[in-house]
């Protein structure tokens, strides 16, 4: 992204066409909300079908004696926010094929960086109002309810995981050539990586080989810290993971996603370059 | 000083050249059209200006910037209406006209003042709070007109602006257009309609595969072919001797040039006379040869002539020619960012 401008009312200027921009992708999302509606509506089914599958589970087979609907909460929520943030890219690769794009490229915006900023305003206020409903639901189901200072865990991880999936998703929409090809990639990378992580079932749970998977899945640095979240006092210097390849506290896992974000946006950051120039 | 210098442009998309050394200069505060078939570089010439586009090589010089090198400047002072208007369907035209306000960094004071006047002047009052998805084609051309002319350009750029359009309006833009330039605005308008070229522009330039082939007023340009065209029978129709026996009467008189059998239209004849009074000249030598005239139509030479005679071909001809070659696809990846 270019460089920061420093003349007179740069920040005014950077505020306004940012806001302008994100003004346009809530506009779109308010008048075609089938996009929010099926957002919710899907992990909104996951948890009572998924929640009501292993119901009359033994107990005690999940750790900790949790029962199985407050165990599938953290993964629902994770994935409600990881579903909407993969989306992110679409808003920009419809605006290339159309053409909207070059009308931007056309004004002096006082940076292009408005663009990129505008999409991962808009889609973690997505994400994260839609992780809210899925939160309040679980919790009307009896599935528990995060105190405060977990409501603030919750959050921090959440946009930390959305931050570095809209990374990746507007990477995509600037590499792939259309829509087509953005929206296969985002179907086929959606439940594998759901089903390859500590959403559905525990590590103990799985063969070894998909062990390594979960445990290498950047889903499941963020279901645990929110599992642990809902389970009870906040320790974060807790051992919430046992990898195959050693112990992970909750700090690491933030710690893993924090790099995770910024490696992601320092790796588009030519591609966003080249395309934007 | 020229409110758009281009210097030896050129351009390539893969092996298919689009300019090539291409020089253009056009005033302040002037009406200038480009004229030239589909394929022949105008598209890729605005691209260029309005800074979507870098030329391989040559200069860009927009009233004194240096595009190439200060885009950004050239941006604020340049008004950009491409050919495929691309709009968001689910914004009303006052908001996509509230988002370029922002773009351009308006106070939004300003920036709704100057909505409301140009809704005024467009004519779009009865339909602007409506959808973009429910406009029409000449609708869509207006209000992305709007949005090019929002931030007070000095220098506007409109790539075939009434290509498809309705009478109504295509008036409307023409109009608004002179208002512009009355007004100090400068105007850049391609455009493979004769017509319009011959209406609005005060002066042109003919592009054909990339180069500029002639420059100067319409009527200059119109001048410098010299004589009027004129058609003459001397029966409703004729044979091919008699036809001979006219030329042979016409060809030595002064002032008369290129004569021509027109077979197709029952051997009447078409010539270039040099002044009025070489018609009355005409008239006699054939009375006097037995052969008097039945019919004269007389006309100016029309910017068709011009085309023809800088290229070797007429308009349409070389718009036939082209549609085969493009590639529309590749043309579209290039366009995409």
């Amino acid at each position: 992204m270019p460089p920061p401008a420093q003349a007179p009312g740069a920040l005014a200027e950077l505020t306004q066409e940012t806001l302008a921009l994100t003004r346009r992708l809530f506009l779109q999302l308010i008048r075609r909300p089938s996009t929010l509606v099926a957002g919710v509506l899907q992990p909104l089914i996951w948890l009572i079908l998924f929640g009501a599958l292993f119901a009359n589970a033994p107990e005690g087979l999940l750790p900790g004696g949790m029962s199985y609907g407050r165990f599938l909460g953290a993964g629902v929520i994770v994935f409600t926010a990881f579903s909407a943030a993969l989306n992110a890219g679409l808003p920009v690769m419809f605006d290339r094929e159309f053409g909207f794009l070059n009308r931007l490229l056309v004004a002096p915006l006082r940076s292009r960086s408005s663009i990129v900023l505008s999409s991962v305003i808009y889609i973690t206020a997505l994400s994260l109002v839609q992780s809210l409903a899925i939160m309040m639901t679980a919790s009307l189901l009896g599935y528990g309810w995060p105190g405060a200072a977990g409501l603030v865990l919750v959050m921090v991880t959440l946009l930390l995981l959305v931050f570095a999936v809209t990374a990746l998703s507007l990477g995509l929409a600037f590499a792939l050539p259309g829509h087509i090809e953005l929206i296969a990639v985002i179907f086929v990378a959606n439940l594998p990586l759901l089903f390859a992580s500590t959403a559905l079932a525990p590590l103990s749970f799985m063969p070894p080989w998909l062990g390594w998977l979960a445990a290498l899945n950047p889903l499941t640095f963020a279901i645990e810290p929110i599992r642990a979240a809902y389970s009870g006092p906040l320790d974060l210097s807790a051992v919430l993971l046992e990898a195959p390849y050693g112990n992970l506290t909750g700090e690491t896992c933030l710690l893993i996603l924090l790099v995770l974000t910024i490696g992601l946006f320092l790796l588009i950051r030519p591609l966003l370059n080249r395309k934007l120039s | 000083m020229a409110m758009i210098e281009l210097r030896q442009l050129s351009k390539a998309y893969g092996a298919v050249t689009a300019l090539s050394n291409l020089d253009l200069s056009v005033p302040e505060a002037c009406l200038y059209g480009l004229l030239g078939p589909n394929g022949a570089g105008k598209t890729t010439t605005l691209r260029i200006l309005a800074t979507l586009l870098a030329p391989d090589s040559g200069s860009v010089v927009v009233d004194g910037v240096d595009a190439l090198q200060h885009p950004r400047e050239v941006r604020r002072l340049l008004g950009y209406v491409a050919q495929e208007v691309a709009i968001d369907k689910i914004l009303s035209g006052r908001e996509l006209l509230q988002l370029q306000g922002d773009l351009y960094h308006l106070k939004r004071s300003d920036r709704d003042h100057r909505i409301d006047d140009l809704i005024d002047r467009l004519g779009m009052e009865a339909w602007i709070d409506r959808r973009c998805g429910t406009y029409s084609g000449g609708m869509r051309r207006r209000l992305d007109l709007a949005a090019g002319l929002l931030h007070r350009p000095r220098l506007l750029v409109l790539d075939e602006p009434t290509v498809g359009l309705d009478i109504e309006s295509r008036s409307a833009i023409w109009q608004l257009l002179n208002q512009l330039v009355e007004a100090g605005t400068s105007v850049l308008l391609s455009s493979h309609y004769l017509e319009e070229i011959e209406v609005l522009a005060d002066r042109m330039a003919i592009i054909d595969a990339g180069m500029v082939i002639a420059e100067g007023t319409p009527a200059d340009l119109k001048q410098r072919l010299g004589g009027d065209r004129v058609t003459l029978r001397v029966r409703e129709f004729s044979d091919a001797q008699e036809a001979a026996r006219v030329r042979s009467v016409l060809e030595p008189i002064e002032g008369v040039r290129e004569v021509v059998i027109n077979r197709a239209q029952g051997f009447s004849l078409n010539l270039v006379i040099e002044g009025e009074s070489v018609i009355g000249r005409l008239r006699d030598s054939l009375e006097g040869a037995g052969l008097p005239v039945f019919a004269l139509a007389q006309s100016r030479p029309s910017l068709d002539d011009v085309y023809l005679q800088a290229t070797g071909r007429t308009l349409m001809d070389a718009e036939l020619a082209i549609a085969g070659q493009r590639d529309l696809k590749q043309e579209k990846r290039q366009s995409m960012r």
